[in-house]
């Protein structure tokens, strides 16, 4: 009634074939790449750091001033305050722990105290206390302890006020007593 | 000192497999279905301690990412407790598993809840103790009433089909104050049933328990120790 328009019949379109390629391996492309390979976890990168091999045990110390690959076995403490530790997929570690950033792929048993992060993975054990900036924890990880986050604010305004002996700065946990 | 049950493990005797954080369903490999629930007892539980900081909190569910970042973003101390898995480690992770052996029991506690008294401010059960036998649940309750401070919450959760013999294994993982992910990985054998009468009596210890009837079959419990 309003406007009405001629209805024009609909005309049948001949579907139009696209004209066979002459090479068709050239023009096909792919709009998500697919890879045939499965994904795998890169390995962490042990060049320009220290190295602990599978078929070593050390008991004692271990202060480090450049990165440390553990993938050995470790009784004892290991010291790396501005350094990377690893402990590799064989690396079995008893001991006392501190460095800026951990990667545990292996076992520690013992307390972490990491000043950046700690980055547990797949199928790493860990029985200790942490405390840390930041934490990443892989489903399948086993982690039995506790875990306090010392935030960088926190640590740089205490550092300076109370300047303890221990250089680790109290975590946000503990410094709140009911 | 490490019960000789980690050394064990860190020696590499223990029968540990990937998926330790999170205990498996019966046949293992089953698909995880992933739901999404508002949840007034979680609600519940940290409206009592969002304003405060350096509050410690028992978490029995294990070591989760979700769960260890949203806790600290509060100012709060994470203790990670994988107790399924250290049920499974103990008496065998088998439906006939004995968890009434009152030697295993007392190694048990030692080796996982051997906390001093009134460490924690509050614990998330999760699902958990549905599936421990009663010999053992009293025992583990016990021990939680020890290491809790007075006050505080404890959040618990039970299958609410009460004749049916197994229960969804969940990963709990919180998204926000009230808000859950359920992630079911196969079911597991229930030790016990509950029905709220059954749960006054579970927690007649503890000062108030108050119960929320929900979705998924779950009934969520807040027990103010």
């Amino acid at each position: 009634m309003w406007n009405k328009q001629k209805e024009e019949p609909i005309q049948p379109v001949p579907r139009q074939t696209p004209p066979p390629a002459q090479n068709p391996v050239e023009t096909r492309k792919e709009t998500i790449p697919v890879a045939t390979n499965p994904f795998k976890a890169p390995e962490p990168d042990t060049r320009g750091s220290a190295s602990i091999g599978k078929a070593v045990k050390i008991n004692g110390q271990i202060f480090s001033k450049e990165d440390l690959y553990v993938d050995g076995d470790v009784e004892g403490t290991i010291e790396l305050n501005e350094n990377k530790l690893t402990i590799g997929p064989s690396g079995r570690v008893q001991a006392g722990v501190k460095a800026r950033e951990v990667v545990v792929l292996g076992q520690i048993q013992g307390n972490v105290e990491a000043l950046d992060k700690i980055d547990i993975r797949k199928d790493a054990k860990l029985v200790g206390d942490i405390k840390t900036a930041r934490i990443i924890i892989e489903d399948g990880a086993y982690f039995k302890g506790s875990i306090d986050i010392v935030r960088q604010d926190a640590r740089k305004t205490a550092a300076p006020a109370a300047a303890p002996a221990h250089s680790t700065a109290p975590a946000v946990a503990a410094e709140v007593k009911r | 000192m490490l019960p000789d049950k980690l050394k064990s493990i860190f020696r590499g005797s223990g029968a540990v497999d990937g998926s330790s954080s999170f205990p498996r369903g019966k046949g293992g490999a089953e698909k995880e279905i992933v739901t999404t629930r508002q949840s007034r007892g979680l609600d519940q539980f940290f409206s009592d301690i969002r304003d405060q900081t350096g509050l410690s909190i028992l978490d029995m569910g294990g070591a989760c990412q979700d769960n260890i970042n949203f806790i600290t973003n509060l100012g709060h101390r994470i203790t990670p407790q994988s107790i399924l898995w250290s049920v499974d480690e103990t008496f065998g992770g088998s439906t006939e598993a004995d968890q009434s052996n009152p030697h295993q029991i007392e190694s048990f506690l030692k080796s996982n809840l051997d906390y001093p008294a009134g460490t924690f401010d509050g614990v998330l059960l999760w699902d958990t103790l549905q599936f421990m036998a009663p010999a053992l649940l009293h025992a583990v309750l016990e021990r939680v009433h020890n290491i809790v401070r007075p006050k505080s919450y404890l959040l618990v959760y039970f299958n609410s089909e009460e004749h049916s013999k197994t229960a969804p294994v969940y990963s709990f993982r919180i998204q926000d104050k009230s808000t859950l992910t359920l992630i079911q990985r196969g079911t597991r054998a229930a030790a016990q049933s509950f029905n709220n009468r059954g749960l006054e009596k579970l927690f007649a210890k503890f000062e108030s328990v108050k119960f929320f009837l929900t979705r998924e079959a779950l009934r969520e419990v807040i027990v103010r120790r």
